[in-house]
């Protein structure tokens, strides 16, 4: 049985129809990345593994247990298993070091200061523990909100485009870190536009278009299917020609 | 002309000279507005943080009621709260005509509009991420609430220091439950209507000058907290 | 989170120490409702001082118009009323809600006007004076004009009293134009504005002279039986209003009454403005029209529920 099982998952929003049918198996301990040009759905698919959504239809079974069932309660205890980074993360008007700390702190693990120091290590902001986490530029944001998440060492790591807005340089150093966190054996969902990272990254993926899951497989059938997507991939990132 | 800054000048020496009725004024003033204020405070952020977060039918009628309400005519609630606080009324009982705590009871009840409307404003200029960021890191509900209030702090606050100013600078609750005893319920705002009824001109605008600066203290505070 | 849901329930135990306070709010005190020209010439509070000195006492004083004096007595919010105005006393004791009308104290009211008398009425008797003011005022509202407690006072009551014998309806004249102006405030400040509208007024004795400081009208008729103004003291029945503090309301009235409260009220005011602002009511009563019961030392009335 794998970790997350998506079957026939609808939803609209009025009359427009975002998600049509999904139906998607996630492994534990993999890293699937989520495909599509912007607008595909990507961003609700991942909100609604979170349970932040409630589809129209449909289940996304977790553990065996369809989580679009749950009370509010219940899913609150999901959410507790999972930790998701927006595609643009907002911080508490707090410090770093606070932000950092929110997801244990809620938790009541409050001698986590080792922790919380260990995990700006690895996103590369050593130091900034004290800065006001409000007026850190766009990549230190994304950096701390992966920290964040990082943090509280969640079962599923739900990434929505975590390197939109970082340079080549920070981006690859993301990369490298999600690698980690999947040979470590967490299970990662990535959404994304970009090829090269996915390709990279990911054990599974799967594209997304108009809300429609139109293929699923292993990264060495994006490259036998090349001709055929060619078009398709150079819609979603026209830098991403090699 | 004359009469005025003579009137002015004894006014500032009753005030310099710490003159003993000025400051047992003032302190019954700050005492009994603080007291409304921090009691409407424990009543109306919670009831803010319920109404702002709960979907219900009527929310909308219920937050406009609430706006409409912002100008409750004190006399009005003072009318309210005597025939409440009466002996011949539903809490006669408790004997708080005529009392600090009748007093409390009135002015709580005038800035509690003002204080929840103020706070469900400022809770819902909370970005809705705030709540789902907090949401999707694990906190329970009542720790996500408790974030939104941390994240509204600063507005929370101009919320609370608003009421404030409404309780210290209203006249008609503290007259009409009060009764301006001295000594007992006299504040700044019926002791400067008594005594100008009374033609002591200069202990009124001694009076009217502190209340004046308090509440000029308080907006700078207020300024300097929107500000930020 | 924890450190917050111990600011928070350190905040709740707070307001339960405060909800607890309130409800222990201190009922020792005795309530008196007065009407304003007790209290306008300072005679209370400094009655209210002796008294809570001699027996270490609180005592709270809420000053309005009589009128409004006898709805707080109506409602029990008060322990003590003192008024002036003989008709409303006799209903309110008729009807329960007071134990007896004592008598404590007299004065005189007095038609106070601008120095020059527009209206020419000095030496007149009261009711031909204010017959006088009206027609004057009618014919040249903007030299001659009288204004009104309007509240619901003694005095008022007083003024209405004058306007009966003089043979008119009081509700007509009150709308009879700009010459009559309807105040609304307490004895002070209606002498204020009299003041400043240069107009006449009907005041308690007391009030003017201690106001006379601050004002530029004159007494233009004073004395008579038709203006003889009689304070007393009632206390609020406890059987009809439970929870009244009658003994503290009885104990007061003695302290009134006796030798040593009437000296107090003979002398009140007398090194301030050169003569007493009152007289007492001890030895005078046949004068004033009080029974020697409402005169009784101390006072008969008992408080013994029913
Ligand atoms: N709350 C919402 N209400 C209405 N439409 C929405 C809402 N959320 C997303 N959409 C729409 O759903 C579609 C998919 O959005 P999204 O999941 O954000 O796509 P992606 O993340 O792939 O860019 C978009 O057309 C978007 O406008
Ligand atoms: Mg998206």
């Amino acid at each position: 049985m794998a970790l997350i099982e998506i079957k026939g998952l609808y939803k609209s929003f009025g009359k427009s129809e975002i998600l049509n049918d999904i139906n998607l198996d996630m492994e534990e301990g993999k890293v699937m990345a989520l495909i599509g040009p912007t607008g595909s759905g990507k961003t609700t698919l991942l909100r609604h593994i979170d349970t932040l959504d409630q589809p129209t239809r449909g289940s996304i079974f977790f553990h065996g247990e369809d989580i679009c069932r749950l009370s509010s309660k219940e899913k609150f205890l999901v959410r507790r298993r999972m930790a998701m980074v927006f595609q643009k993360p907002v911080m508490f008007n707090r410090s770093v070091y606070e932000n950092v700390s929110y997801g244990l702190k809620v938790r009541s693990k409050e001698n986590s200061r080792d922790d919380v120091l260990h995990t700006l290590d690895e996103v590369g902001l050593t130091g900034y523990e004290s800065r006001s986490a409000t007026t850190l530029s766009g990549g230190e944001m994304q950096r701390i909100a992966l920290a964040r998440a990082m943090v509280i060492k969640p079962e599923v790591l739900l990434l929505d485009e975590p390197t939109a807005n970082l340079d080549q340089k920070s981006a690859s150093a993301i990369d490298d870190l999600i690698e980690r966190l999947a040979h470590g054996g967490t299970t990662v969902i990535i959404a994304s536009h970009n090829m090269t990272e996915c390709r990279r990254l990911a054990n599974r993926f799967a594209i997304l278009v108009n809300g429609k899951i139109t293929r699923t497989g292993r990264p060495n059938d994006i490259q036998l299917d090349r001709g055929q997507y060619i078009g398709f991939l150079e819609s979603i990132d026209p830098s991403d020609k090699t | 002309m004359d009469e005025i800054s003579a009137g002015f000048i004894r006014a500032i020496q009753l005030i310099v000279t710490l003159d003993p009725q000025v400051v047992e004024i003032t302190a019954r003033s700050l005492s009994i507005s603080l007291t409304s204020v921090f009691i409407a405070s424990l009543i109306d952020i919670p009831i803010g943080g319920i109404i702002q977060f709960h979907n219900f039918r009527g929310k909308r009628a219920l937050i406009n009621l609430i706006q409409t309400f912002y100008s409750l005519p004190t006399v009005t609630v003072g009318l309210l709260v005597f025939l409440l606080l009466s002996r011949s009324g539903p809490l006669g009982s408790l004997g708080l005509l005529f009392s600090p705590e009748g007093m409390i009871i009135g002015q709580t009840i005038l800035i509690t509009p003002i204080m929840l409307g103020l706070t469900i404003s400022a809770l819902g200029g909370v970005s809705v991420q705030i709540k789902e960021t907090a949401m999707s890191l694990g906190a329970t509900d009542l720790q996500v609430i408790f974030t939104i209030l941390k994240e509204a702090k600063a507005a929370v606050i101009a919320a609370i220091l608003l009421g404030f100013g409404r309780a210290l600078s209203e006249v008609g609750v503290a007259m009409m439950i009060g009764g301006n005893i001295r000594g007992y319920t006299r504040v700044l705002t019926t002791a400067i209507s008594l005594e100008t009824s009374m033609g002591d001109l200069e202990l009124s605008m001694a009076l009217g000058i502190i209340l004046i600066s308090i509440s000029l203290a308080v907006n700078l505070l207020l300024n300097r907290i929107q500000g930020r | 989170m924890e450190g917050k849901v111990l600011k928070i329930s350190m905040l709740l135990l707070a307001l339960a120490v405060l909800c607890t306070a309130v409800g222990v709010a201190d009922n020792s005190r005795l309530k008196i409702a007065t009407t304003t020209s007790l209290y306008d010439t300072g005679l209370l509070d400094f009655l209210q001082g002796k008294y809570e000195d001699k027996y270490n006492a609180s005592v709270s004083i809420v000053s309005g118009g009589t009128g409004i004096a006898i709805q707080y007595g109506q409602r029990g919010d008060v322990d003590l009323l003192m008024i002036h105005d003989k008709a409303r006393e006799l209903k309110f004791v008729q009807d329960g809600d007071g134990l007896q009308r004592r008598c404590i104290a007299y004065n005189y009211f007095v038609i106070v006007g601008p120095k020059n008398d527009p209206a020419g009425i000095k030496g007149m008797n009261a009711t031909q004076a204010l017959k006088i003011i009206m027609e004057k005022g009618k014919a040249d509202p903007n030299n001659v004009k009288f204004v009104s407690r309007g509240d619901n006072s003694g005095t008022q009551a007083r003024e209405q009293l004058l306007w009966k014998n003089a043979g008119y309806n009081y509700s007509k004249i009150n709308n009879s134009g700009p010459w009559y102006i309807d105040a609304g405030s307490g004895m002070g400040a209606t002498l204020l504005m009299t003041n400043e509208k240069s107009a006449y007024t009907l005041s308690d004795t007391g009030t003017y002279m201690a106001y006379r400081g601050n004002l530029s009208l004159v007494p233009l008729i004073e004395g008579g039986n038709d203006l003889l103004n009689v304070y007393v003291a009632i206390a609020i029945n406890p059987k009809k209003h439970p929870g009244v503090n009658c003994e503290a309301a009885n104990q007061f009235i003695n302290y009134l009454v006796s030798a040593e409260g009437q000296k107090l009220i003979a002398d009140y005011g007398k090194d301030k403005y050169g003569q007493p602002l009152f007289f007492p009511a001890a030895g005078n009563c046949d004068k004033i029209g009080c029974s020697a019961a409402e005169c009784a030392v101390p006072t008969n009335a008992s408080c013994a529920a029913a």
